[in-house]
């Protein structure tokens, strides 16, 4: 039986904005409004919108809070104060990846906001209530409840003080964020976005949610679609669950080790990981340069001169801050050094192109 | 809307044919190159190649994704246009304008599947 497809709060208003709707995540979304090109260069530029109320948000609370937290994923969230944000993995046994996320340290003790992709709320609500045996804490989705918008871009931090106030914006480096009010309701002010711009993602409620994005869009700010947001991301070198990360996918592979404090007692695929840091790996994810303009897609091989293939890709693009073909593949470890020479099939075609290093572009973050 | 041009033939994969001759002008409709977005690649034949009616030719990469573009007839290729080639967002600018390769049918009968542009307009319901 097919499921039934979501829509979030601002539905209405991509419609009325004449987007171009696509399914995502298990929600109606907009991928484009003015083109993608034109919204991928806002963001760079000046400053564009984002309807991200699909994501998940998921409250964990309680006397055993953090122990649990510290088992169910792969950063380490011990020492680090409240208005804190960190990005980790959680994973299987045996080192897949359940979903990647972000955890922030609510002010209140005992308290923190587990931000997951949208495509895996379910899936990701389960599996905590799974591993809950043992600890005391309160595991609370309320994903539903929450609307989101990403605000990015060098303009940002202007566009939310001039039109909201939000003045404990100023104060926010990159990860951290801030607790404000609108119409008298709780409004998470969220330094952080998926695009390797300065920017914050804004919590609120659905009907709060609705009257910002209407405040941006008067204001003549961009909405940008999610076509854009995957460019964005994936010049900055950041993963896409379902691309780079999966359930076969480990961090390790992924390149995301750093996310992965192995030095911690324990956490859920510790012991997989450790294993793959010391016999290595099956696969490794590597950026490939190809020298033309044809474009490498998810799931095109990728081979040696011979044709002998040692990989595929997983994200792609003709790169538009970049001018030129570049994308990221896992391939077999002993091909992932830098300047290996590799080739990408597409179609009938042969590309000769070289491995390059995964940020394809230089982040603009506030330190 | 899209633009509909009278006197083509089309292909249900939205391609168009201008017959000239015994050569087949091949382009993509401007319902296409609506739904596909900014066109960054276009990727042809070489002259003198074969086609089959039915058979992928080449394809159309936009930032999003690849289109597959598919030879409304069967025959050899005699031109590519490079310029599309070398620009390929003419193809955005204007479908019908400018075509993407040029192919010696083989086989004349095979238009007469297609359909005209009525029954194109028809198909893709706007």
């Amino acid at each position: 039986m097919a499921e039934e497809i979501k829509k979030t709060c601002l539905h209405d208003s991509h419609v009325a904005l004449g987007a171009q709707m696509s399914p995502f995540g298990g929600f109606d979304m907009p991928i484009q409004y003015a083109g993608i090109t034109q919204e991928h260069l806002a963001v760079r530029n000046k400053v564009g919108i984002f309807d991200v109320s699909h994501m998940g948000e998921i409250f964990i609370s309680g006397p055993d809070a953090e122990r649990y937290i510290n088992h169910i994923f792969t950063n380490n969230i011990s020492g680090f104060n409240p208005g804190k944000i960190l990005y980790g993995m959680m994973l299987y046994p045996n080192g897949g990846t359940v979903d990647d996320l972000l955890v922030y340290r609510e002010f209140e003790p005992d308290h923190f906001l587990l931000v997951v992709n949208a495509a895996n709320i379910d899936k990701d609500y389960q599996w905590m209530l799974d591993q809950q045996k043992g600890y005391d804490v309160k595991i609370d989705n309320q994903s539903d409840i929450w609307g989101q918008i990403a605000i990015q871009g060098p303009e940002a931090e202007k566009t939310i003080i001039s039109l909201f106030g939000l003045d404990c914006a100023k104060s926010l480096s990159f990860y951290e964020y801030c607790n404000s009010e609108y119409n008298g309701h709780r409004l998470i002010v969220s330094r952080t976005g998926y695009t390797g711009e300065d920017g914050f993602e804004l919590y609120a409620t659905l009907q709060d949610t609705v009257e910002i994005w209407d405040r941006l869009i008067k204001a003549g700010v961009q909405p940008c679609g999610l076509g854009c947001r995957d460019t964005l991301r994936f010049e900055a070198g950041m993963p896409l669950y379902g691309d780079e990360l999966s359930a076969d996918i480990s961090p390790i592979e992924a390149g995301l080790g750093m996310f992965c404090k192995l030095d911690k007692a324990e956490f859920i695929g510790r012991e997989a990981l450790v294993a793959q840091k010391e016999l290595g790996v099956e696969k490794k994810l590597v950026g490939i340069e190809i020298f033309d303009r044809a474009i490498p897609r998810h799931g095109y091989p990728v081979e040696l001169a011979d044709g002998t293939q040692i990989g595929e890709v997983t994200t792609g693009y003709h790169s538009i801050s970049l001018d030129k073909s570049i994308c990221f593949a896992l391939v077999k470890p002993e091909y992932s050094a830098l300047d290996t020479d590799l080739f990408i099939r597409i179609r009938k075609k042969v590309f000769p192109g070289k491995v390059i290093k995964k940020r394809f572009y230089q982040t603009n973050y506030k330190k | 809307m899209s633009k509909i041009v009278e006197g083509l033939k089309y292909s249900d994969t939205h391609e168009w044919v201008k017959v000239e001759g015994d050569i087949a002008v091949i382009g993509v409709t401007d319902f296409a190159q609506k739904e596909m977005g900014e066109i960054t690649y276009v990727d042809c034949p070489d002259v003198d190649d074969e086609v089959e009616k039915g058979s992928e030719f080449g394809a159309l990469e936009s930032v999003k994704a690849a289109s597959d573009l598919f030879s409304p007839v069967s025959g050899t290729v005699t031109e590519v246009n490079d310029e599309v080639v070398d620009d390929p967002k003419l193809v955005n600018d204007d479908a019908f304008a400018n075509w993407i390769i040029k192919v010696q049918m083989s086989d004349a009968s095979e238009l007469d599947s297609l359909m005209d542009a009525a029954a194109y307009k028809a198909f893709i319901k706007e």
